[in-house]
């Protein structure tokens, strides 16, 4: 019997369906989802020009006979291309972080927007949320969906929300001494800053009344987990979506916190090679392509996430039966191109967790001075890593560069740098300079 | 018999070395020496003062990174040879040194070694049976004003 750290509780009886049951629904859904769709011209005109009906959609695995949908297609359908219902049937609106131009718009029915608050309670719950807990979302309210998104999800639950929204951490931390939450929903490395800050204050961050915290709208760690769980004495669940999807929802971790839970009654997932675009065996790293199973305004058939994580099948101790999805280890988009290797942030920071006690404040900063592209990755120093002596610290050094470039295949300068002296930021950590001028 | 020593990372920017000093100075305390060793990216600095613990206190809530070191203070006199005859009774004993920096007292006919080794312990044990003389936290602090 697997002792949890707090009583394992399930939300909704979908996420411990029988196996054959969920695939049976899932092609319920699928059918149906393939007649909501012919109502946007983008899928229109696929399916005519592929005789693609509901009929043939047998199993799950049909899903294949679907087209892909990107980021670009979104784009070139700005902004509400893809509506599969009249206008007047929009509830909502969100968009993504615009990191590359225009936001994408995502829409919601009234139903979305219920379905959306339903998913969020299942991962809360599923993460320890109880309806006597008081919760503070220092989560951006706004077009990014990460604040509404949690905030119905909480509501569900009939839990107390305090919706902080984000940044003024200072702020963030008077509330926390005064009202005493139980829970804190916020990205990994916010959480980070609110530990780093109360510090400054002298305020111990072992000291205020957290016991859980949910994070995700970023891609995080392991040793960041325990870095949280241990400045804070918190426990630190992870929970993954996208706004192009839903936001907040796809998945989340239950009290066995071995994978995030996909909510597979209402997103069909697949793990896919990124240029092959074949599955990959179960358990390999793929990019992980979702199709919305139960969006009404705006259904999206074999979304390409760029995300990269692990899918795998096995029961879970808590007895949902859902796939689970490991962290995302990388995006196929952030992809830098050094001197004509592949190299993803992912693996810098995978062999910077090698060398003993390094944390992931990191920044990559990629030069061309002249012709050739030159890679400093800027690593911040911790206690643990500091010695008075000045071959242990040449050490160090040299530790971490032969370890980038086991894992990552370039080498790079590895430059020690003063602690916090890497820019924290409130929402999605940014690890990458690009100063070559390459994206014009 | 041992010296508390701090260390702290610093990278070689220019200011950086003041501003560990200036909050140290402003809290009124005096350091009786300091040794620097420094690479094109970073140095560590090492700093020797009698309120150590508020020292490092002080150093890491302004966000420093400090470890604290035991080092090993010799006196020799203050003439010509002096440090060379030291360090001969130090080979003799086939002692180790890590790092090793010096200053001269400016009361007195006396010059200061700290040593750092790997075992200071057993390095004291040595030192005395090689006949030199280990000053302790309170001697050595006597001589600031």
């Amino acid at each position: 019997m697997t002792s949890f750290p707090f009583e394992n509780r399930v939300w909704d009886e979908h996420e411990t369906l029988p196996r054959d049951a969920l695939a049976a629904l899932q092609v319920e859904r699928l059918r149906d989802l393939v007649d909501r769709a012919a109502r946007v011209p983008f899928y229109r005109d696929y399916f005519a020009l592929h005789d693609v009906t509901r009929r043939c959609i047998r199993t799950p695995a049909d899903v294949r006979r679907l087209p892909f949908t990107t980021k670009d297609d979104l784009r070139r359908h700005h902004p509400l291309g893809f509506l599969a219902v009249p206008r007047r049937e929009l509830a909502r609106i969100h968009g993504s972080s615009g990191t590359t131009g225009k936001p994408t718009f995502v829409a919601y029915t009234a139903e979305d927007v219920r379905n959306w608050a339903e998913l969020c309670a299942r991962f809360l719950v599923a993460g320890g949320l109880r309806p006597e807990h008081t919760c503070q979302i220092a989560f951006g309210y706004g077009l990014f969906t990460g604040g509404f998104g949690l905030h119905y999800g909480v509501e569900r639950v009939g839990a107390a929300i305090i919706p902080a929204a984000s940044g003024n951490t200072r702020r963030q931390i008077d509330i926390l001494r005064d009202l005493d939450p139980e829970v804190l929903v916020c990205t990994p490395s916010y959480a980070l800053t609110i530990a780093d800050t109360a510090r400054e204050l002298g305020i111990d961050p072992r000291s205020l009344s957290l016991r859980y915290g949910h994070f995700g709208g970023e891609p995080w760690t392991e040793d960041m987990r325990r870095e949280i769980e241990d400045q804070l004495d918190i426990l630190a669940f992870n929970n993954y979506g996208l706004s192009e999807v839903i936001g907040p929802g796809v998945s989340g971790e239950c009290a066995a916190r071995s994978g995030m839970h996909l909510q597979e009654d209402h997103f069909l997932v697949e793990c896919l090679h990124p240029e092959t675009l074949e599955p990959v065996p179960e358990g390999e790293p793929g990019e992980l392509v979702i199709t919305t199973l139960t969006r009404q305004a705006m259904p999206m058939l074999r979304y390409r996430t760029r995300d990269i994580a692990r899918l795998w099948r096995e029961p879970c101790a808590c007895g949902r039966t859902t796939a689970r999805m490991s962290r995302v280890t990388g995006r196929t988009d952030d992809m830098l191109i050094i001197r004509g290797v592949n190299v993803f942030p992912s693996q810098i920071e995978e062999a910077l967790l090698r060398v003993e006690g390094t944390t992931p404040h990191y920044l990559i900063e990629v030069d061309r001075p002249g012709t050739l592209d030159e890679v400093t990755v800027k690593v911040e120093i911790r206690p643990e890593l500091f010695s008075d002596r000045m071959d242990r610290m040449q050490a160090l050094r040299e530790r971490i560069g032969r370890e980038i470039q086991t894992v990552a295949n370039i080498r790079a300068n590895v430059q020690l740098v003063e602690p916090r002296s890497i820019e924290r930021f409130v929402g999605k950590a940014k690890r990458v300079v690009d100063r070559r001028g390459l994206a014009g | 018999m041992k010296l508390q020593q701090l260390s702290l990372f610093l990278e070689n920017r220019p200011g950086r070395l003041g501003a560990p000093l200036e909050v140290i100075a402003a809290a009124g305390i005096n350091l009786m020496t300091l040794s620097l060793a420094d690479t094109a990216q970073f140095g560590i600095l090492r700093l020797i003062v009698r309120e150590w613990e508020k020292a490092k206190r002080l150093l890491e809530d302004a966000g420093w990174v400090v470890n604290i070191t035991e080092v090993v203070a010799v006196d020799v006199p203050d003439r010509p040879g002096g440090l060379a005859d030291a360090l001969k009774a130090l080979e003799g004993a086939g002692l180790n040194i890590e790092y090793m920096y010096a200053f001269s007292l400016r009361r007195g006919d006396k010059a200061i070694l700290i040593f750092r080794f790997e075992d200071p312990d057993a390095a004291i044990d040595q030192l005395q049976k090689a006949g030199l003389h280990v000053v302790g936290a309170e001697e050595l602090f006597q001589h600031m004003p």
